[in-house]
C-alpha cells in the first residue's frame, strides 16, 4: 500500500533526513478519537455559565440599562454592563495582526455610549446554568436612541453621513488628522514613477469597478472563554486563540492587571483563519469571574459568530491599467475603500502593498481608504486585504490580456516580479518564486489539456502575500531514552506541531516520533507571537533549529566532560552521532544520540535547550491558480470542474500539510468567490446568521484540488521556509471570475458571482 | 430552549386528547427537525410536545391493491426513499424526499413535518400538490381530509386548528402513461433551501398528446402554488416548446415573491419559468 508518509521526498529535500517527509501529526490520534481538549469541553468545579446579551440596532445610541430584574432572578450570579469595567487607556495594543485604541477593544468587547452593529454586546450574565442566564437576558431592560445605520463604505465616506464616531477624523498622508469627524479613518498612498506618463505610454488602458461582500473566515468552533479570577488576584484564562500572548497582552490592560497576573491557555482550536486573534468573550468571563469568585465560560453561537466577530471587509475598488501592444503593463492605478467594520482597522493597507507586487510595473499609485460602518468590526482572515485587492487588479489585467490577444500567463511572466525589484510600497524582492509559479501553472496537465463544451470557461490569476516572520520561542529537554518533548506557544492550526517538530528533528539527527511537540500556556514557554502571517512554520521553526543548536552544543560539552577532553574537539554530525578525538590507546570514541541521552542524568543533569528568535524578515509567496468552470446560463449556478493551484512554498517540510494549506485556502476562495456574503437589510440586520444562508462551499461544490508545490528555498530561513497558509486564498476569485467570463463572455464585478449575480449580469440584464 | 414537556402518544385519540389538552402551547413531534430547532431558538412558542410517532398508522407506508399509496405523516424520508414501489410508482417522492436535508436529518424528518412547517419553500409540498395528495387529519370532532394545495394558509400556517394534527397522505394510483418530477434550485449542491422549486406531473396520451398535467411551484408565494394555468397550457397538444414555454410563462405570472437572502424577486420569477419547463421535460421522459 501507498500512504502518504511513503510518498517521496521531493528533489529540493532529498538532502534531508526529516524535512519534505509526511509523518502522522503528533496531535492526530487525539483529534481523531475526541480526547483532544477544545475551550467548550471545559468544565472547572463550580464553574457558572454566561450568556451575553446583543443589540437588535445596527446603530443606536444606548439612553439606560436596567439590569436590577435580571439581577433579582433565581440563579443569576452576576450581570455586567460596559460600566463595570475600569476606564480603558487611549492607547494603541498589540493585536497580534496589528494594534488598536485600547478604548476601541473595550468599546467593541462591551458597548458603552453606543451600539455600532446588530450583535454589539450590551451585557453579560452569569448564572449557575445556560438556560436561566438566558432567561435573564429577556430580563435586562436597554432603552435605545435608534440612529440611521451607515452600511455601505461609499456612503460612509460622503459628508454628511451619519457618524459613527464623533471623535474620529481621519488621518491623512502628512499624518495630519482631518478638521471635520468623519468615518474615514485613514487615507494611506503608495506611489512609483510618474502614473500619468505611464498611462500615456499606453496602447489600452482598462479601468474598472469593483465591489465585494464582507465574508466570514467561517472557522467551525465558535468562540469561547473560561476565566477564574484567583483569590490572589491572578487571573487564569482557557480559550480558543491564535495567540494566547495576545489574549493575555488583550485581557490585561482592559481589567487594568499586569501581563504578569494573567495567565492564558490555549485550547484545541477548530479553526481560525485569522479571526481568532481578537478577545471577545475573554474579557467578559474575567470581570464576571471577579464579581462573582468563581470559574465562568462563555460560549458563542453560531449566530454571534456571524453576528458579532470579525469578518473580513466588503469593498469598493477601482483599478485602471494600461499596457503596451506588446503587452507590457506602463501603468497602474488602485483605489482601495475598505469596510472596518464599526472601529478603525480594516487590513486595506496590506491589501494596497500587495494589489500589484506581483508585476514590475513601472508607474503605480495606489490608495487606500480605511472607513467605518456599522457592521462588525473586521478582523485579520487568511492574507487579510489581499483576495480583495488583487480581485481587483488581476480581474483587470486579464482583461487587458484578453483584449490585447496575449495568452494571460504569458502576459503575467512578461512583467512579473523578480529579484531585485522594489514594489510601490517600497519592499524590496529577494529570491522569489514568482516566475517560477506561473512556468509551473504553463508546465501543468491542467493547463496543457483543452477544456470542451459549451457554457465552460477557464481562467488563471496569480497571487501574492508578504507573509511576516516575529517572535517565536521554543524550550526542549532530553529525555533518558532519547526523546525529546518541544514546548511551543503556538497554537497548532495547520499542523504546525509537526512542522516545528521536523524541523527540530531534522536539526538533531532524529526522528520527528521522537519529538514530543506541547503548546502550552503563557507561563510556561517563552513570548510568542499569534499563528497568523503564515508565520508558524517559519518562525516556530526557526526557534525550534536555534533550540536544537542549543542541545547540540550542550551534548558535544557533556561528551567532552565524559570523555576528558576539550570540547573543541568533539562534533555533533547531522546523523545525529558525537565523536570525539580518539582515546590514549587509538579507539574512535563515539556517541549515538540515544546513548549519549542515556548517560545526562549520570554525567551531571540533563540538557534543556532553549530558543527565542525575532526576525523582521519573511520569505514572501507567490501562488498561480488555474480554474475551470461550467455556467448554467438559465440559473446563473457556476460548477468549478477542475481546479490546480500552484505554490512556492520555499521548502514544504510537511508536503502533506502544504497540500492541506493549498487546497484549505482555494476553498475559502472559492466560497467568496461564488456565494459568500454578509447579506444585510436597509436597518443593518444581518439576514444570513447562520451556516444555512451563509453558503460556504461544501464537500459537493468543489473538486479534488490538484495542489503543485514549487520549491525555492528562502535563503533567509535555516531550512528555506516561506509560510504556506494565506496567499492560496488570494488566486481564486479572479481565476474564477476569468473563467466565467471564458465561458459565457460576461465579466463580473462583484463577489460573490452568486447566482443572483449572475442572472443580474446575464438573462435579467434590463441595461 | 425554553422548558417544555414531552408526552408520547399511543393512538391517535390519545394524541388529539394531549394536544387538546394542550392547547396553543402544545405540538405534535416527529422527526423534531424543524420544531425542536424552532423552541431551542425561541421562534415558536412551544411548553409541550406530543410525540405521535410510535402510533402505527402515523409512521406506516400502505401501498393499495390499486396502486394507491398512503404514508404515514411521521415516516422519515429515508422509509419513503428506501421503499422500492415508492421507488418505481413515485419517483416524485424520492426526488423531494432524498434532497429534504442530509442522511441524518432524513432519518427523522418526514413529509407530514414538511408540510405541517409550512415553509412556502417547503421541499415536499409541490411533489405533494401535483400528486394530488389528500391530508387526513385527525382531530377533537373526528377526521376530516383536505386537498394538499389547501393545506398551507401562509408562512408557517396551515388549517389545522386547535387539536388536530395530520395522520397520513393519501394518492391515488399514478395513471399509465404519467410521470413526474420536482427540482429545486439552490445556489451550492447541498445543505440549502430552494430559491425556488417547482413539480410537475404528467399524463401522455398514446399520440404522445398531453391528456393531464398539474404543476406547482414553490418558494414564490406565501404558500407553495398549485398553477393550473400552467397545466392548461399543455394539455390538449403535443408537448412542444411553444408548449412548454408557455407553461414555464404561466408559472412566471403566478410566481409572487419575496425579495430576501436567499434570492431576488426577479430571481425567483425566473426561476419558476426555468424549473418549470425542466419538471415538464423530465416528468415527460419519466412518462414515457
Amino acid at each position: 500500500m501507498v500512504t502518504a508518509q511513503s510518498q517521496p521526498q521531493s528533489k529540493e529535500t532529498e538532502q534531508y533526513n526529516v524535512i519534505g517527509t509526511r509523518p502522522i501529526r503528533h496531535d492526530g490520534v487525539d483529534k481523531v478519537t475526541g480526547a483532544a481538549q477544545y475551550g467548550a469541553d471545559l468544565n472547572l468545579p463550580g464553574m457558572l455559565a454566561g450568556r451575553v446579551l446583543r443589540s437588535p440596532h445596527a446603530h443606536a445610541r444606548i439612553v439606560s440599562i436596567d439590569t436590577s430584574k435580571a439581577e433579582a432572578l433565581d440563579g443569576v450570579k452576576a450581570v455586567i454592563t460596559n460600566a463595570d469595567f475600569p476606564r480603558a487607556a487611549d492607547a494603541e495594543i498589540d493585536t497580534g495582526e496589528g494594534t488598536a485604541n485600547l478604548r476601541w477593544v473595550l468599546d467593541n468587547v462591551i458597548a458603552s455610549d453606543k451600539v455600532l452593529y446588530k450583535g454589539h454586546a450590551i451585557a453579560a450574565v452569569a448564572a449557575t446554568d445556560h438556560h436561566i442566564a438566558e432567561d435573564a437576558l429577556e430580563l435586562i431592560e436597554v432603552e435605545y436612541e435608534v440612529l440611521s445605520p451607515v452600511l455601505d463604505v461609499r456612503d460612509a465616506m460622503v459628508d454628511g453621513s451619519p457618524l459613527l464616531h464623533d471623535s474620529l477624523h481621519t488621518r491623512e498622508l502628512d499624518g495630519s488628522t482631518s478638521d471635520n469627524a468623519s468615518n474615514t479613518a485613514s487615507h494611506l498612498q503608495f506611489t512609483k514613477g510618474d502614473i500619468e506618463e505611464g498611462f500615456a505610454e499606453a496602447d489600452v488602458v482598462i479601468e474598472r469597478e469593483f465591489e465585494t461582500s464582507m465574508a466570514h473566515q467561517g472557522y467551525i468552533e465558535p468562540h469561547n472563554g473560561t476565566a477564574y479570577w484567583r483569590a490572589d488576584g491572578t487571573l487564569d484564562v482557557w480559550t480558543s486563540t491564535q495567540g494566547a500572548f495576545v489574549v493575555r497582552d488583550s485581557v490585561a490592560p482592559l481589567l487594568q492587571l499586569s501581563p504578569s497576573q494573567v495567565k492564558v491557555t490555549p485550547m484545541e482550536i477548530g479553526g481560525g483563519f485569522g479571526g481568532k486573534i481578537p478577545v471577545y468573550l475573554e474579557p467578559l468571563a474575567a470581570l464576571l469571574s471577579q464579581k462573582t469568585g468563581r470559574p465562568v465560560k462563555l460560549t458563542m453561537n453560531r449566530e454571534e459568530v456571524l453576528l458579532a466577530t470579525g469578518p473580513t471587509s466588503g469593498t469598493y475598488m477601482r483599478v485602471r491599467m494600461g499596457a503596451k501592444n506588446d503587452g507590457t503593463i506602463t501603468a497602474g492605478e488602485v483605489h482601495l475603500a475598505f469596510e472596518a467594520g464599526a472601529y478603525p482597522g480594516s487590513p486595506v493597507g496590506a491589501g494596497a502593498m500587495c494589489s500589484l507586487a506581483p508585476y514590475d510595473i513601472p508607474n503605480q499609485k495606489i490608495d487606500g481608504y480605511d472607513v467605518v460602518v456599522n457592521k462588525p468590526k473586521t478582523a485579520a482572515y487568511r492574507a487579510p486585504g489581499a483576495p480583495q485587492a488583487e480581485f481587483a487588479t488581476e480581474s483587470v489585467l486579464n482583461e487587458l490580456a484578453e483584449q490585447l490577444g496575449h495568452d494571460p500567463l504569458e502576459m503575467r511572466l512578461k512583467n512579473a516580479s523578480v529579484e531585485g525589484n522594489t514594489t510601490a510600497a517600497g519592499m524590496p524582492f529577494g529570491v522569489i518564486g514568482n516566475v517560477e509559479c506561473m512556468t509551473a501553472a504553463q508546465e501543468s496537465p491542467h493547463w496543457q489539456s483543452e477544456l470542451e463544451g459549451p457554457n465552460r470557461g477557464r481562467g488563471v490569476a496569480q497571487g501574492f502575500w508578504f507573509n511576516i516572520g516575529f517572535e517565536s520561542s521554543a524550550y526542549a529537554q532530553v529525555n533518558g531514552d532519547g526523546t525529546v518533548p518541544l514546548v511551543l506557544g503556538s497554537t497548532d492550526i495547520g499542523g504546525t506541531r509537526a512542522s516545528i517538530a521536523m524541523q527540530l528533528a531534522e536539526t538533531l539527527g532524529i526522528s520527528s516520533d521522537d519529538v514530543h511537540p506541547h503548546v502550552v500556556d503563557t507561563n510556561s514557554v517563552g513570548y510568542t507571537q499569534v499563528t497568523g502571517g503564515s508565520r508558524t512554520t517559519f518562525a516556530g521553526g526557526w526557534a525550534a533549529y536555534e533550540c536544537a543548536m542549543d542541545i547540540r552544543k550542550q551534548m558535544e560539552q557533556r561528551a567532552a566532560q565524559i570523555w576528558e577532553c576539550d570540547a573543541d574537539d568533539v562534533a555533533y554530525g547531522d546523523d545525529a552521532i558525537v565523536r570525539g578525538p580518539a582515546d590514549e590507546d587509538g579507539n574512535e570514541r563515539q556517541f549515538s544520540f540515544k546513548e549519549l541521552a542515556g548517560q545526562l542524568a549520570t554525567s551531571g543533569g540533563h540538557i534543556v535547550g532553549r530558543a527565542d528568535v525575532n526576525k523582521t524578515s519573511s520569505g514572501p509567496a507567490f501562488a498561480t491558480h488555474i480554474v475551470d468552470v461550467e455556467v448554467d446560463p438559465d440559473t446563473g449556478k457556476v460548477d468549478i470542474l477542475r481546479y490546480t493551484a500552484v505554490q512556492d512554498a520555499g521548502t514544504a517540510i510537511h508536503p502533506a500539510y502544504v497540500e492541506g494549506q493549498m487546497q484549505g485556502g482555494v476553498a475559502q476562495g472559492v466560497g467568496m468567490a461564488l456565494n459568500e456574503e454578509y447579506f444585510y437589510d436597509d436597518s443593518g440586520d444581518l439576514k444570513n446568521a447562520s451556516l444555512l444562508d451563509y453558503r460556504m462551499p461544501t464537500a459537493l461544490d468543489l473538486p479534488m484540488i490538484e495542489p503543485i508545490i514549487v520549491e525555492v528555498p528562502n535563503p533567509g530561513h535555516p531550512y528555506g521556509v516561506r509560510g504556506v497558509g494565506e496567499v492560496p486564498i488570494v488566486p481564486p476569485a479572479p481565476a474564477v471570475r476569468a473563467a466565467i467570463a471564458n465561458a459565457i463572455g460576461v465579466h463580473m464585478t462583484e463577489l460573490p458571482m452568486s447566482p443572483r449575480a449572475i442572472l443580474d449580469a446575464t438573462v435579467l440584464d434590463e441595461s | 430552549m425554553q422548558a417544555v414537556k414531552y408526552a408520547r402518544a399511543e393512538s391517535v385519540a390519545e394524541a388529539v386528547r394531549l394536544l387538546q389538552e394542550g392547547g396553543d402551547g402544545a405540538r405534535p413531534l416527529a422527526g423534531g427537525t424543524d420544531v425542536i430547532v424552532q423552541a431551542r431558538e425561541r421562534t415558536r412558542d412551544i411548553d409541550l410536545f406530543v410525540d405521535i410517532k410510535h402510533i402505527p398508522e402515523v409512521v406506516d407506508i400502505r401501498h393499495g391493491a390499486d396502486g394507491s399509496l398512503t404514508i404515514g405523516a411521521a415516516t422519515p424520508c429515508y422509509q419513503i426513499y428506501g421503499d422500492a414501489t415508492i421507488a418505481e410508482r413515485f419517483p416524485i417522492l424520492v426526488d423531494s424526499t432524498s434532497l429534504i436535508g442530509g442522511t441524518a436529518i432524513q432519518g427523522r424528518a418526514s413529509l407530514g413535518g414538511n408540510l405541517c412547517n409550512s415553509s412556502p419553500a417547503a421541499d415536499g409540498i409541490p411533489s405533494l400538490i401535483v400528486l394530488e395528495a389528500q391530508v387526513e387529519i385527525a382531530g377533537p370532532n373526528g377526521r376530516r381530509t383536505v386537498a394538499v394545495e389547501d393545506f398551507c394558509t401562509a408562512p408557517g400556517r396551515n388549517v389545522l386548528g386547535s387539536g388536530e394534527f395530520v395522520v397520513s397522505l393519501s394518492f391515488p394510483a399514478p395513471a399509465a402513461g404519467s410521470g413526474a418530477r420536482f427540482l429545486r434550485f439552490i445556489p451550492r449542491n447541498e445543505m440549502d433551501i430552494a430559491v425556488t422549486n417547482a413539480a410537475t406531473q404528467i399524463r401522455l396520451n398514446g399520440d404522445g398528446s398531453v391528456a393531464w398535467a398539474r404543476v406547482a411551484i414553490g418558494a414564490v408565494a406565501p404558500t407553495p402554488l398549485l398553477v393550473s394555468e400552467a397545466a392548461d397550457a399543455l394539455v390538449g397538444q403535443p408537448l412542444s416548446e411553444d408548449s412548454i414555454a408557455a407553461a414555464a410563462s404561466a408559472s412566471r405570472a403566478a410566481a409572487n415573491p419575496i425579495d430576501d437572502m436567499r434570492g431576488s424577486v426577479r430571481q425567483r420569477v425566473h426561476l419558476a419559468g426555468v424549473l418549470t419547463e425542466r419538471t415538464i421535460r423530465h416528468a415527460a421522459e419519466r412518462a414515457a
